[in-house]
């Protein structure tokens, strides 16, 4: 039986855009509009979709590095004890940082230049009462050898290492304080290609041995394919389809999905399909259209998508819960 | 069959050192392919190989403390021959080739344009120096160029800052600017990489249009195999200032027999592939470029390194349009000829 670790209602991050002399608020980027998710235990969930999409702000505003406008996020504890992070006090979020972790997008920007690896990495553990300079040492060590690095490498500088080691470094950091759940925000975008399938695969092991959940957010598809048991496609702040990685590629129900995937050069000279060229741009967040939001780039668009918003709605491929956003699906709906 | 007729550049074992605090870089270490009219050219390799500097020495756009060592950088202008390298960069003779016969779309659309100026200046700019239309001409042309490129409303965009153009109307504005005097060879350093892959989608499919109306000779630089498999006719793999293989897209695609190919190939997941293919990492990172391998360049991290790797291989070629640098090739090679046999 499948548990949640984390459960997302409602959820939705607004900013706040502002003009004029008075610095007046005008309106509001609507980065998340309303999103709904469980994360269960022991997957990996993938968040896929275009920049400005809304996925970094999604994964940030779990964790409460951006403050949530709306909606609760829950979490489950091993025990099934049900505690909602949202309204809790800053400091009451101590405990459950401990919990929820993150690895960032730029390994060249995340870590302090000014520090040691030692240094960047023992405030968290010092915070959570590993008070012992030696034991502190001990737990790094440990872990930079679980990620292929050299134990003495703590006492270096972040400009000695390479893109490949600072994201490792990163990654280190994230498990320093033994989470439960791990962001991995484009945690492999910015590395090259041979490298990325290091860190990938290295990845994979940590989460086998540590019992780990990921919510891992990429705009590389392929990337999240061959990683992620789940994947969320996301379109201006929502949830436009969400099902078992294998069915998104073979039973794609929402016209953007489907778009988004022909668009991705494959290499593979057999597999060569026709791409489906969207027309225009992102539209800006601030001002979404009225309707589906996607339906001024969509080809098979018809007059209900103009005026009425589609709500995620469940169904069946394959045998496993699909879930797609969309006006134009045929497949009958499963009411829950 | 190579055309000598249809050869619209021809880059012959060129060298491209930088020298910094007394060091000396071999970016780019005796590189030499031809690039057809009509045809697509991609040149693949990871981050610090040396493909965006051999752009750069093509468009004698070096920084000053680098230099061309050796080689031959031939231009073919209708009947008559041009040898790049021996121009002065700044030179008459430079000017004219750059951004007339010879066009390049920059990496990243942010930064190449100029916030000061409006889009339209910047296209017209290439207009006025290397054509004789007139001012009202020339706007005609800047419009027209835009419209061809897809962005709405050209006639009111033309005027507008890049500010208020997203990454991928940048990019296509870029791409108005390269084309604004129909070069013969267009030069594209990873025209996508900062851009989604819907929009990815929109300036491939304008390339390809480009290529087709114009015959004009692309060369695409990119670290992406996918992007290689949509859009190369020929492809030359680079690792640390060398080619190690070069052929058609259907040789390297389909046979790839230098290890290094075959690597690059096996570590990027392939979408539709599904959760249970093998991606194998390769090892170790790419050398310090001040404190290299002696001999072949990728024998650290190669599986099939044995000593006769101690020797910088030279190029092989193993049947017209393929030719590798790698000593043990005959052993892929072979099993490619065994499998189509059976």
């Amino acid at each position: 039986m499948k548990k949640e670790i984390l459960k997302l209602r409602d959820f939705k991050v607004y900013f706040p855009v502002k003009a004029g002399v008075f610095n007046r608020t005008v309106g509001h980027v609507m980065a998340v509009d309303g999103v709904d998710l469980d994360i269960y235990r022991g997957e990996v969930l993938g968040l896929a979709g275009e920049s400005g999409c809304g996925k970094t702000t999604l994964g940030k505003a779990i964790l409460r590095l951006v403050e949530p406008t709306n909606g609760k996020v829950t979490y489950v504890s091993k025990e099934n004890d049900e505690t909602e992070l949202t309204s809790l006090e800053k400091k009451d979020m101590d405990p459950f940082r401990k919990k929820l972790q993150i690895v960032f997008q730029d390994p060249h920007s995340s870590l302090n230049p000014s520090f040691t690896i030692f240094g960047s990495l023992q405030d968290p553990l010092k915070k959570f009462g590993v008070n012992s300079k030696e034991e502190r040492r001990k737990i790094i060590g440990d872990l930079l050898e679980a990620v292929n690095m050299r134990r003495e490498y703590m006492d270096r500088y972040p400009h000695e290492f390479s893109g490949g080691q600072r994201q490792r470094i990163g990654i280190v950091r994230a498990l320093c304080l033994d989470p439960e759940l791990i962001v991995c925000d484009e945690a492999v975008s910015a590395l090259d290609v041979s490298i990325q399938a290091q860190v990938l695969q290295l990845l994979m092991q940590l989460k086998k041995d540590n019992n780990l959940t990921y919510l891992f957010i990429t705009h590389d598809l392929s990337v999240t394919e061959y990683l992620c048991d789940r994947i969320a496609v996301m379109y201006l702040g929502r949830i436009v389809e969400l099902c078992d990685s294998e069915d998104l590629y073979k039973n794609t129900l929402h016209p953007y999905s489907e778009a988004l995937i022909s668009a991705i050069p494959v290499a593979d000279l057999d597999k060569k399909t026709k791409r489906i060229v969207l027309e225009g741009d992102v539209p800006s967040p601030v001002n979404p259209p009225k309707g589906c939001p996607f339906h001024p780039r969509c080809p098979k668009a018809k007059d209900i998508c103009k005026t009425e918003v589609p709500t995620l709605k469940k169904y069946s491929t394959n045998g496993n819960e699909h879930y797609a956003s969309c006006h134009l699906i045929d497949l009958p709906e499963i009411s829950k | 069959m190579t055309d000598k007729n249809n050869i619209a550049l021809s880059v012959k074992n060129l060298k491209t050192f930088f020298y910094t605090n007394n060091r000396c870089n071999k970016a780019v270490n005796g590189v030499s392919f031809d690039v057809e009219k009509g045809k697509t050219l991609c040149i693949v390799g990871e981050s610090g190989c040396g493909k965006s500097v051999t752009a750069a020495t093509i468009m004698q756009l070096l920084p000053t403390l680098s230099r061309i060592e050796e080689g031959e950088i031939i231009f073919r202008k209708d009947d008559k021959t041009v040898n790049i390298e021996k121009l002065e960069k700044n030179g008459k003779e430079m000017r004219n080739i750059r951004g007339s016969d010879i066009a390049m779309i920059f990496q990243d659309p942010m930064t190449a344009l100029n916030p000061v100026y409006t889009v339209g200046f910047q296209i017209s700019e290439n207009l006025k120096y290397h054509t004789s239309l007139n001012r009202k001409e020339i706007r005609e042309k800047s419009i027209s160029l835009l419209n061809d490129m897809g962005i709405p409303l050209p006639e009111k965009r033309v005027d507008e800052y890049p500010h208020s153009y997203s990454g991928g109307m940048r990019q296509r504005a870029m791409i108005a600017m390269a084309m604004a005097c129909n070069p013969k060879i267009l030069i594209a350093d990873e025209p996508t990489t900062a851009l989604d892959v819907t929009i990815q989608a929109q300036i491939f499919e304008l390339m390809e249009k480009l290529k087709e109306e114009n015959d004009t000779a692309i060369i695409l630089i990119t670290h992406d195999m996918g992007v290689v498999a949509e859009l190369a006719d020929n492809v030359a793999v680079m690792y640390m200032g060398n080619i190690v293989e070069a052929g058609t897209a259907d040789d390297v695609l389909r046979r790839p027999t230098h290890p290094y190919t075959k690597a690059l190939l096996e570590s990027v997941p392939v979408l539709g592939r599904g959760k249970n293919q093998d991606i194998n990492p390769i090892k170790g990172s790419t050398p310090d470029p001040y404190n290299r391998p002696i001999g072949c360049q990728f024998a650290p991290r190669c599986n099939w390194q044995t000593e006769s790797c101690d020797v910088m291989p030279e190029i092989i070629q193993i049947n017209k349009t393929h030719e590798i640098r790698c000593h043990k090739y005959e052993q892929f090679f072979e099993k490619y000829n065994e499998k189509r046999d059976s």
